[in-house]
């Protein structure tokens, strides 16, 4: 028993990642009816956001210190963050391991200006293409920003460390009345899963309960007649868009504690993303997110040791391999509307 | 004559011209000189010429046809490289049983893949394919190391049996005696040229490969391929079931990759699975859009000018920029080479992204519809361009 709950919380925080970025891709899809490739790439840049927050407050000058030698008798040379020398030596301490979450701050305008410019700049001009060509020029546009982080931040991987509060791991198993150890969790896995739970509420109480979120619903239906009801749809659309690169920009940035951002990561992320759009239904936001946790927790168990013994290799395909299944018995995905893409 | 009418027989000689002859043409010139770098007619570089240029003439046949865009063509590439290698290690160098295994297991596998993955179509067939490479290239990395060798790649190993070496037999890849590696340096004035026997080799095949992808553009199988483009729907209403059409490009097109796939390994006796990854899916992609999909010579185009920007200005670094600069004023010198720096080196990944985008938005018809238009505008300078053609020629080029 305590192992399946420690499978599932493990499969959490990867299905958090996978729901939130498919869910990027449903609203994308679903208000514009684009098939967005590069949206990979925008959840690699929030990671890097997250590196340049910290590379910021890591900012430092360097300054003689009278009081204290190094080997060689002279003075030693400090390195000091210029936080630290604003804010005081405690409160840049903290400013400085909490670069992480800190960098939400910074990735919410960054992702929301990204996103917009690209739906305007970009993606407008291939509503009419078929969807093959929206792929290729997303495609496109993927490479292009993965090579402008490599070329800033190189090709190897970035340590980004959580906040030093959050290090240890808690022991999930007492609380549920478990032997101790037994069940234990990593603070910023179970914090990761806390903040999509948020997130993916937001998005959702936003399109529910706001006047905005109505109009887009009743676009994402039927845009013609939203149209000649007298409303700018296709504003409300592209804030959509900056929307959903936001949402995958916040995902990649409290992602980097946990797999150092490097510039390829967005691409395998995007792969199983949109296996994940394709097993929850096109189109259908409840079915991505569904369908990301299941196929988050289903990954972690197929990686235990008895169940390797048992179908060597099963965790390296389970993901594709449901997949299969699931376009091949059910082409329109768990939750998905008959009749969307489904030829 | 072969089949075809006399402007498809001139296209041809044409192309078998141009193949036969690219060690000269690639070497436009003079040894020494500064422009020596842009040289291409190194064995290495035309080989990947003419591989690609299998895989893309492949990868074509299927998406430039039918519209079908596969995401995981690079499996064939990847099980052909490992048929070859397989071949080597149990028979021998010569590299023919190892290509005709790596044509009939890719067909093998083009088969199966393609039974499930063309149930659906669109975006969905495009995933499917997807899935299949990266299971494929995850399983090749774990469960089939015995077949692969996982990390390390597959390689000949001294104690491997391969029963027909004789004594005598060379120990690289070679066509009953033509060792692939052996080469006629020719020099001619300043310029040396290099006659490759791996090099011919690969651009025989690739040319009657190319000629068997001209008779199908121009057979009834072809058209209805192109129908099914067009409206697949409307197809079946005509009473044609047009599954099995699409099974047999299939898996034609993945034998032309796992031809080239085994090519590659028949130049280099190595095989990995990184041949498999989706990033190598992705470049095939890359070449039949940039050079044309849906024309006979565009995707061959693609490759090789993909092949050649890898190669060439991968090559061009900080140092090379500023020698070419040198003759300007230093300040203006140093702000050039920081502008074009990203661009070239490591970064020429980023121009062939942008290259790409601005094809895919201005010239979908790739390099072929750029050629086009450069020659309306030529022919008939005074006339506004379009408009008389049907918009069908291009896929009858």
């Amino acid at each position: 028993m305590d192992t399946i709950i420690l499978q599932i919380l493990n499969g959490l925080d990867k299905g958090s990642a996978y729901a939130l970025i498919a869910l990027g891709l449903t609203l994308i899809f679903g208000t514009l009816g684009v098939v967005n490739f590069a949206h990979g790439a925008l959840f690699m840049i929030g990671a890097f956001c997250a590196v340049t927050m910290q590379k910021l407050l890591n900012l430092s000058f360097v300054q003689i210190d009278p009081t204290r030698k190094d080997f060689l008798g002279n003075p030693l040379k400090v390195q000091v963050p210029y936080v630290d020398s604003w804010f005081g030596h405690d409160i840049g301490a903290v400013l400085i391991s909490w670069s992480v979450p800190l960098a939400i701050l910074l990735a919410i305008p960054v992702m929301l200006a990204i996103g917009i410019a690209m739906e305007r700049g970009l993606i407008k001009h291939f509503y009419k293409r078929p969807h093959a060509d929206q792929i290729l020029v997303t495609f496109g546009l993927a490479i292009v920003l993965q090579e402008i982080v490599k070329y800033f931040f190189g090709a190897n991987p970035i340590q980004t460390a959580a906040p030093g509060v959050f290090s240890g791991s808690i022991d999930f198993g007492v609380l549920i009345g478990f032997a101790p150890n037994a069940i234990t969790y990593p603070y910023w896995r179970m914090i990761y899963f806390l903040f999509s739970v948020a997130i993916l509420g937001g998005v959702f109480a936003f399109l529910r309960f706001t006047t905005f979120g109505m109009v887009v619903r009743a676009g994402m239906n039927d845009r013609e007649t939203v149209g000649l009801l007298g409303i700018n749809i296709d504003r409300r659309f592209t804030i959509m868009f900056g929307i959903a690169a936001t949402v995958a920009g916040m995902a990649g940035v409290m992602y980097a504690p946990i797999l150092s951002p490097s510039f390829h990561m967005g691409m395998d992320f995007l792969v199983l993303s949109f296996v994940v759009v394709v097993v929850g239904g096109m189109g259908s936001l409840p079915g991505a997110v569904l369908a990301g946790f299941i196929l988050g927790i289903l990954q972690s168990f197929a990686s235990m040791n008895q169940i390797k013994a048992l179908i060597p290799g099963i965790d390296q395909v389970v993901i594709y391999l449901v997949a299969i299944i699931i376009l091949l018995t059910r082409p329109r995905g768990l939750l998905g509307r008959s009749g969307v893409m489904e030829d | 004559m072969l089949g075809l009418d006399k402007k498809d027989f001139g296209f041809l000689l044409f192309v078998i011209f141009l193949t036969l002859a690219t060690p000269v043409l690639l070497q436009p010139f003079p040894e020494g000189s500064a422009l020596a770098q842009f040289n291409a007619g190194y064995p290495d570089l035309m080989q990947r010429f003419a591989i690609y240029g299998i895989f893309a003439i492949g990868f074509n046949l299927l998406f430039g046809l039918t519209g079908y865009l596969s995401f995981g063509h690079a499996v064939f590439l990847g099980v052909g490289s490992y048929s070859v290698v397989w071949m080597y290690k149990l028979l021998g160098y010569n590299v023919l049983p190892g290509l005709l295994l790596a044509v009939v297991v890719s067909g093998l596998f083009g088969l199966v893949i393609g039974y499930i993955s063309l149930r659906r179509s669109g975006i969905y067939f495009s995933i499917l394919t997807l899935a299949f490479a990266q299971m494929s290239y995850n399983l090749a990395y774990s469960v089939f190391t015995p077949i692969t060798n996982g990390e390390t790649g597959q390689q000949v190993y001294a104690s491997d049996p391969q029963i027909l070496m004789g004594p005598h037999s060379p120990t690289s890849p070679h066509l009953f005696g033509l060792l692939m590696i052996d080469s006629l340096k020719v020099p001619v004035g300043g310029w040396v040229f290099t006659f490759n026997i791996g090099y011919y080799f690969t651009a025989i095949i690739a040319i009657v490969v190319f000629y068997l992808s001209m008779r199908i553009f121009r057979s009834p199988f072809g058209l209805i391929l192109r129908a099914i483009k067009t409206n697949r729907t409307r197809l079946n209403y005509a009473g044609i079931n047009t599954r099995p059409y699409m099974l047999a490009v299939f898996v034609i097109s993945g034998m032309y990759a796992g031809l080239a796939g085994g090519l590659l390994a028949a130049m280099d006796p190595l095989a990995g699975a990184e041949r498999m990854q989706w990033t190598a899916s992705g470049e095939v992609v890359l070449m039949t859009i940039l050079g044309g999909a849906g024309t006979l010579m565009g995707p061959v185009l693609g490759a090789g000018f993909i092949k050649y920007f890898e190669n060439i200005f991968s090559k061009i670094n900080e140092n090379v920029l500023h020698q070419w600069f040198s003759w300007m004023p230093q300040q203006v010198n140093d702000v050039l080479t920081a502008v074009i720096k990203p661009f070239v080196g490591d970064g020429w990944h980023l121009t062939l992204g942008l290259l790409f985008v601005l094809v895919v938005i201005f010239l979908p018809g790739g390099i072929m519809e750029g050629m086009r238009r450069i020659a309306k505008l030529i022919a008939r300078p005074d006339k506004p361009e379009g408009g008389v053609e049907p918009a069908e020629t291009q896929a009858s080029e």
